[in-house]
């Protein structure tokens, strides 16, 4: 436990991702099984504890101290779970030997509603502040120390020769503490044998379309689909060697969030991996990104919000069939077996995300700029612009070159990353609502975060509460009115801006202005690191406007 | 500030009184540690917040009068004169006697004593844990303890500082490819860190940002042992896998840019709370104080045997309330113009940090 909480405490501090991703491989290294596989769980979300809930730990540490000496305190500290890691009095009687953090996970998950208050307090009267702190931030499963699924995944493939696709294969088929994992990862042992019959198939992603590839590239190579405005997940459904048949939905980036969408998910009923735009569809109109927003980071979800905004899936990819892997296969195949599958399927959730005609670029320009006028459903609103797949492209994992592109419809819109805050006027002014923002360059010292504008608008009243808490919650500076927060590759508030132009003004940080830049939208599923970069915005200025068009 | 009259009716306001300048001493015609100049000064240690320049006279010890020429120049007051350890002085109708503080070099609390054999001691700011660059806190037997509680809080229990140091040295050989930059404050921190870095091991030369050089050279001159060191300088990129001590103020200014790509460790009392060490631009907090933590503060109280407790100098309402739940009676002094590094509202690299840059830094 005191070697797990000591990472806790270099990660919570370190914004670096390189030295995040050697703080935990120097741990899994020199941690022994099944610790760090422990360890791995507690960092990517994997352990929870029914138990431990902050009026718990309240009610324990009221017995042990004074509670105006507490409140005192709490109010200094402003985090619960620090608070009482702090204050907790020396246990009476002298040392205790501190518990190994697999006798924690274990005891814990074993331990009835009344047995766990007890258990809590002899760790904590065994451990030093550090040591109760990760306890506390452990039990009550809310690491917040920067450090994202992938990016632990990442520090496991990092002892040895794997990439963290790799790990992302075998991982939705193993539980904690995952037997076999490290030594894999170390070229010590063979790949751990799986029998998930649903693994997350790793995503292929597409490159920004740039004015030079509109030069370049031929449209007859590319098949060309509507950009949807929902979230990119996959849909798999297989029969284990049991028989059983096991379903899930993952995220992008392999989250599992099938508890969020059972109203889906139990309807999967088929032998196969899809890949596809999850969107609310009423009707048969899929609704904009709001009303998607409203379903997502759930950990379940009422009946009432399933009947209002039903989840449905626009499919674009074929990732397996009956057992067969087809990522080898080229698109064009896939497309075709696709289109054959959900034929058969008639799956009143699962559509088919249709092809837009690609003639030539000029056609392709028409039908980003007007989709209403080129898609014959009635949910043009839920495009968000274009997408180009070259038809003779292998389904691989990541961001291959020159095989599939996004082409926005409003070119004015870039994923930047909340790095100041400040409070509003008159009726805001109780709300951080005036929001900096910056995107990626690669300075002198690697990548760092460049301002490029300011928001205060756009975003709902629900919208300003959650980054009104984002704020106060992750604050790291202060200067009089104006708060800084985290903005660092892993940890950060990714915010989608709109704006209506750029131009050079003479005197800006990065050369770049903004008209009337707002928020478009909180994308809380994007770490800052996949935020855009400062070459995307340059792009976007109005000489290369004059040549994309043409 | 609050008016003279506030303290009549205890046995401490017959020997001490509050005025704007700070705490007064009628019977003997001193202040101790004065916010703003006086006639005459009682000065407990150099730190900024306690040692002021522009007193007509400075009754200190011989550390603490070296520092403050250093830090003001030689014409810091008009009369000085030293004080011996132990050694007793009338002043007007009371007797005084400094004793060591443990705080920084050359600090002492000092004691005050009537004809009618009342002592009162103030103890300025001092630690119980052990430091190698100043000589040990002094329990000394009390009526009235008019104690500092920068760290009052219980939140605060400070760490073997050989344990912090641990974690620097841990650090220094996961990323050896790193200069390490560790903000200390220039008077009794920094020269704090050396000492434990010595005791650890630590044999490499140390380099040390320009206002920390003069009083570094002090601490040698007076014999404390801190190996080798040597001024930054010019030296950048050369000085990766280092470490290098700056003022905190300097983490987070241009300067520390030279360095590349740092790991930034504070050394301070105030980073045990996390939202504190970021603010501080901490990514690798060292615990490391010089004032007493929650426990040293309970049991120096309980210690002196004083009945009555003033509390200064920071957290005084949860000391206050500790106190009276012993059955002693206490009262917050809520003097002003001490150790505003309590303030956490006060934003990295401005004001404080240009003052600390500066080299007269005040945790302290
Ligand atoms: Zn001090
Ligand atoms: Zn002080």
């Amino acid at each position: 436990m005191q070697r797990f909480a000591a990472l806790l405490d270099r990660l919570s501090f370190e914004p670096r991702r390189s030295a995040k991703l050697a703080l935990m491989a120097d741990y899994f290294r020199s941690e022994s099984d099944p610790a760090r596989g422990l360890a791995l769980a507690a960092l990517t979300g994997g352990l929870s504890f029914r138990h431990a809930k902050p009026a718990m730990l309240r009610a324990l540490v009221a017995e042990r101290v004074d509670p105006h000496l507490f409140e005192l305190s709490y109010d200094f500290v402003g985090d619960l779970s620090e608070t009482i890691a702090l204050i907790w009095p020396a246990a009476e009687g002298g040392e205790i030997a501190p518990p190994e953090l697999p006798e924690v996970v274990q005891r814990l998950q074993q331990a009835g509603r009344g047995e766990a208050p007890g258990m809590i307090a002899g760790w904590l009267d065994a451990l030093d502040e550090t040591g109760r702190w990760a306890l506390l931030k452990l039990v009550t499963g809310g690491l917040r120390v920067g450090v994202s699924a992938r990016l632990a995944k990442t520090a496991v493939a990092a002892l040895g020769p794997l990439q963290a696709d790799d790990i992302e294969q075998v991982w939705h088929g193993m539980s904690p503490p995952y037997d076999g994992l490290f030594a894999w990862a170390l070229g010590e042992g063979e790949p751990p044998q799986t029998d998930d019959p649903v693994p997350f198939r790793p995503a292929m992603l597409a490159h920004p379309l740039e004015p030079r590839d509109i030069e370049a590239l031929d449209t007859a190579d590319f098949a060309a689909e509507w950009k949807w405005d929902g979230i990119r997940v996959q849909a798999a459904a297989s029969k284990g060697q049991d028989g059983r048949l096991r379903r899930r939905l993952y995220s992008r980036t392999g989250d599992d969030i099938s508890a969020a969408f059972p109203d889906l998910v139990e309807t999967l009923d088929f032998d196969a991996a899809l890949d596809g735009e999850l969107l609310v569809v009423i009707d048969g109109i899929a609704q904009s990104f709001n009303a998607l927003q409203q379903r997502l980071n759930r950990k379940t979800v009422s009946a009432k919000l399933m009947r209002e905004l039903p989840a449905a899936i626009r499919a674009y990819d074929l990732l397996a069939l009956g057992g067969e892997d087809l990522r080898e296969r080229p698109f064009r195949e896939r497309r075709a077996l696709l289109e054959r599958f959900l034929g058969q399927l008639d799956h009143p959730r699962i559509d088919l995300s249709p092809l837009v005609p690609s003639p030539d670029w000029e056609a392709l320009a028409k039908a980003r700029e007007a989709p209403a006028d080129h898609h014959e459903g009635e949910d043009a609103a839920a495009i968000e612009g274009l997408m180009l797949k070259r038809w003779d492209a292998a389904y691989v994992p990541g961001r291959p070159k020159g095989q599939w592109y996004k082409w926005k419809r409003d070119p004015f819109r870039v994923d930047a990353v909340l790095m100041y805050a400040q409070r509003g006027h008159g009726k805001r002014s109780s709300y951080y609502s005036d929001y900096t923002f910056g995107v990626w360059r690669e300075g002198e010292e690697g990548a760092e975060l460049v301002p490029v504008g300011k928001a205060y608008f756009g975003f709902t009243d629900e919208e300003l509460l959650e980054i009104d808490r984002f704020v106060r919650q992750n604050t790291i500076n202060r200067f009089g009115p104006v708060r800084e927060v985290r903005h660092e590759p892993q940890a950060g508030l990714v915010i989608e801006v709109a704006f209506e132009g750029l131009n050079r003004p003479p005197r800006h940080k990065s050369g770049l202005a903004m008209r009337f830049p707002r928020v478009a939208r909180l994308r809380w599923d994007k770490p800052p690191a996949e935020a855009d970069r400062i070459e995307t915005l340059l792009a976007l200025l109005p000489q290369d406007e004059v040549s994309a068009a043409t | 500030m609050r008016e003279a009259s506030s303290s009549a009716g205890t046995a401490g306001g017959d020997v001490l009184t509050l005025t704007a300048e700070g705490l007064y001493c009628p019977a003997g015609g001193f202040h101790i540690d004065p916010v703003r100049p006086v006639e005459r000064a009682l000065v407990t240690h150099g730190h900024a917040d306690h040692a002021r320049p522009g007193n007509g006279a400075v009754l200190a010890s011989r550390e603490t009068l070296d520092i403050m020429a250093i830090r003001y120049g030689e014409d810091f007051a008009g009369r000085r004169q030293q004080a011996r350890p132990g050694e007793v002085l009338r002043i007007g109708e009371v007797r005084v006697s400094f004793h060591p503080a443990g705080h920084v070099l050359g600090s002492m609390q000092v004691r005050i004593e009537t004809a009618q054999g009342m002592r009162t001691v103030v103890s300025g700011d001092y630690k119980r844990q052990a430091d190698p660059t100043c000589a040990p806190f002094e329990l000394l037997a009390c009526e009235v303890f008019v104690t500092e509680a920068t760290f009052g809080l219980p939140v605060f229990r400070h760490p073997p500082a050989a344990e912090e140091i641990g974690k620097l040295l841990k650090s220094l050989s996961l990323f050896p490819e790193r200069t390490h930059l560790v903000g200390a404050y220039s008077l009794g921190k920094a020269q704090r860190v050396i000492a434990e870095l010595r005791a650890a091991g630590y044999g490499r030369t140390i380099y040390l940002h320009g206002a920390l050089e003069r009083l570094c050279a002090y601490y040698q001159a007076q014999g404390i042992d801190l190996g080798s060191l040597e001024p930054v300088g010019r030296q950048a990129k050369e000085l990766a896998g280092e470490i290098v001590l700056c003022p905190p103020g300097q983490l987070a200014d241009r300067w520390a840019r030279r360095f590349g790509d740092p790991v930034t460790a504070v050394a301070s009392g105030w980073v045990r709370v996390r939202a504190r060490a970021r603010q501080r631009g901490a990514e690798l907090p060292l615990v490391i104080s010089d004032h007493a933590d929650w426990d040293g503060l309970r049991e120096t109280v309980a210690q002196t045997g004083a009945g009555e407790i003033w509390v200064t100098h920071g957290a005084e309402d949860a000391l206050v309330h500790w106190c009276r739940q012993q059955g002693l009676a206490a009262r917050p002094l809520n003097l002003l113009g001490y150790g505003d590094e309590g303030d956490a509202a006060e934003p990295a690299g401005k004001g404080k940090a240009a003052e600390t840059a500066a080299g007269i830094g005040s945790e302290t």
